[in-house]
């Protein structure tokens, strides 16, 4: 059909995407830039802050403090919304619409409501800030998109397989357990993924309820005011960038295999 | 029978989704009624007197300072939306109808990727990529183009705007993607084969039908950009601030809960009325579908 319609907009979306990676391009030339200056026309290449980077005591305590939280708050936020997943696409009761809609509201919420009206309650009530109040926050900032993911997990599961499972004398929970669990694993390991991504990349809520604790986010946006700190922080923003593509990679492997297995279309869940 | 059974399934139903809705009970619904209780008290020195009043209320309204932080939010928050939605649009048209189906997801996960990645660090590029001596300034005055720095995007309302358009632009995408999607193609070719032109063909059967996802796109967009505390605070260097600096200094730095909580509820009363009018915007062009 029309060849050269299609290729003008061919040529924009990869402009647009261009725009899209532009600052992640520009990370990694900075991190390697031996200049201490944010700027072009470029020194020349060093690997420097990646060493300053490994030695820094305050920034290995806010990684520590991040993986704990990630990992806290992804697992939480996980068997919550499997929970939530499962009620919602294999029950019906009265309330359902109501109560997932308002399971879901801090995905439309903005955070720094989510985040005041939190610190306004735990500091009335006198709880010490800690990455303890982190964890609740970034738990309930979780598990929408686990739940969104799940959800898709769960409704293309057929439930006749279950039923095969209760007539061969399984138990509710031993169908559960050995049909539904495994069919979807893939859904979870993806739900985890994700929302171990969003919980270390998350820093309205760290910022708050954290109290003297560094999360990486908190600890980079404290060293953003003093311009010799940045050719560490953009290291580290190249290395947090890896780590989190390579995430994505696995939770959309598994997502994708995930579907297959259900013969579900690549396509779809939150991508 | 048919009832027991009702009552078994809803009772097994609601036990399965106690927990999650308990845990958003208590982490969210419990502060949200507190603040919303805080902004009808007085603020005392140091604490919050209970004496109700509509003070907070009267000052959110009349206050100069919160006006033009409110305005401020509110335009940023239209023209990002704007700028991002019809920027997204030929990309989610071009991968739903251009691109072969299998290489769809790869498209999707590449739009989605920067998305993830660190946030704060991705603003304080742009303010690298747009100050005095960035990229964007030093790589046009190296080329000659332009003698003296472009000072129209220097930390202020118009960086703001960039930054946020690139940080949003997936969230466009996405739905508007879904939309397109689920279009009925042989509906596009019933349009051509009625004698409509290409154009015709797409502003009266592919526009309306992508509408819902062009309307998910707008308040998926529209409600964290008016919300957002990082963009104004690094990028304008708090000199520029938008609701969210405005309720964190109120609630924080002043010890003024009963304000900042007014101000929180003012927030989500306008985010509400926003998303009210484009839902219903959205069910009259499903009723047009039907």
């Amino acid at each position: 059909m029309n060849r050269s319609r299609g290729r003008g907009l061919q040529a924009y979306a990869v402009l647009y995407l261009l725009f899209l990676y532009a600052p992640i391009l520009l990370l990694p030339i900075f991190a390697f830039n031996s200049g201490t200056i944010i700027a072009f026309p470029l020194q020349g290449v060093t690997t420097e802050w990646f060493a300053q980077m490994w030695g820094n005591a305050t920034l290995r305590r806010a990684l520590t403090n991040s993986l704990t939280i990630a990992v806290s708050a992804s697992i939480l936020a996980t068997c919550l919304g499997v929970f939530a997943a499962r009620a919602s696409t294999r029950f019906t009761f009265p309330g359902r619409g109501g109560m997932t809609g308002f399971i879901m509201l801090p995905m439309v919420l903005p955070e720094i409501i989510v985040a005041m009206s939190l610190l306004v309650v735990l500091l009335g009530l006198g709880v010490q800030l800690s990455i303890l109040t982190v964890i609740l926050g970034h738990t309930l900032i979780c598990m929408p998109y686990a739940i969104a993911i799940l959800s898709t997990a769960f409704s293309s599961l057929d439930r006749s397989l279950e039923e095969a499972a209760y007539d061969l004398g399984e138990s509710r929970w031993g169908a559960f357990r050995l049909v539904t669990l495994p069919l979807v694993m893939p859904g979870i390991i993806s739900a985890l993924l994700i929302s171990f991504t969003i919980s270390l990349d998350e820093f309205i809520i760290a910022f708050f309820l954290a109290g003297t604790e560094p999360t990486l986010p908190t600890y980079i946006f404290s060293q953003l005011r003093f311009p010799r700190a940045i050719p560490v922080i953009m290291a580290l923003g190249t290395v947090l960038v890896v780590i989190s593509v390579v995430l994505l990679a696995i939770g959309e492997y598994f997502r994708r295999r995930g579907n297959a297995r259900i013969g579900g279309s690549p396509t779809g869940g939150l991508m | 029978m048919a009832r027991a059974k009702l009552d078994a399934e809803a009772r097994a139903g609601l036990s399965l989704i106690a927990p999650p809705f308990l845990y958003a009970l208590l982490i969210l619904a419990a502060p949200l009624l507190t603040i919303l209780a805080y902004s009808f008290l007085t603020d005392g020195y140091l604490e919050v007197l209970r004496e109700l009043t509509l003070d907070n209320y009267l000052q959110v309204l009349t206050d100069p300072i919160v006006r033009v932080v409110m305005m401020r939010s509110l335009i940023v928050a239209g023209v990002v939306t704007l700028a991002t939605v019809l920027l997204a649009f030929p990309v989610a048209y071009y991968v739903s109808f251009m691109v072969r189906p299998e290489k769809k997801a790869m498209w999707l996960f590449l739009i989605t990727i920067p998305f993830w990645t660190s946030y704060l660090i991705r603003v304080f590029l742009w303010k690298v990529i747009l100050g005095y001596n960035g990229v964007v300034n030093s790589s046009l005055t190296g080329l000659g183009i332009i003698d003296e720095p472009l000072t129209f995007i220097l930390y202020n309302v118009n960086s703001i705007v960039i930054t946020l358009a690139h940080a949003y632009a997936p969230f466009a995408i996405l739905p508007i993607f879904v939309a397109l999607e689920k279009i009925d193609r042989s509906l596009l070719e019933a349009g051509r084969d009625l004698g409509e032109s290409r154009a015709m063909t797409f502003w009266r059967v592919t526009l309306p039908l992508a509408m819902p996802g062009v309307i998910a796109a707008v308040l998926i967009v529209f409600i964290p950009t008016i919300g957002d505390y990082v963009t104004p605070e690094v990028i304008g260097g708090g000199k520029i601030p938008m609701i969210a600096n405005l309720i964190q200094v109120q609630m924080l730095a002043l010890d003024n809960r009963p304000l900042g909580s007014a101000l929180a509820v003012t927030t989500m009363l306008i985010v509400a009325v926003v998303s009210l009018i484009f839902l219903a915007l959205n069910r009259r062009f499903l009723r047009v579908r039907q």
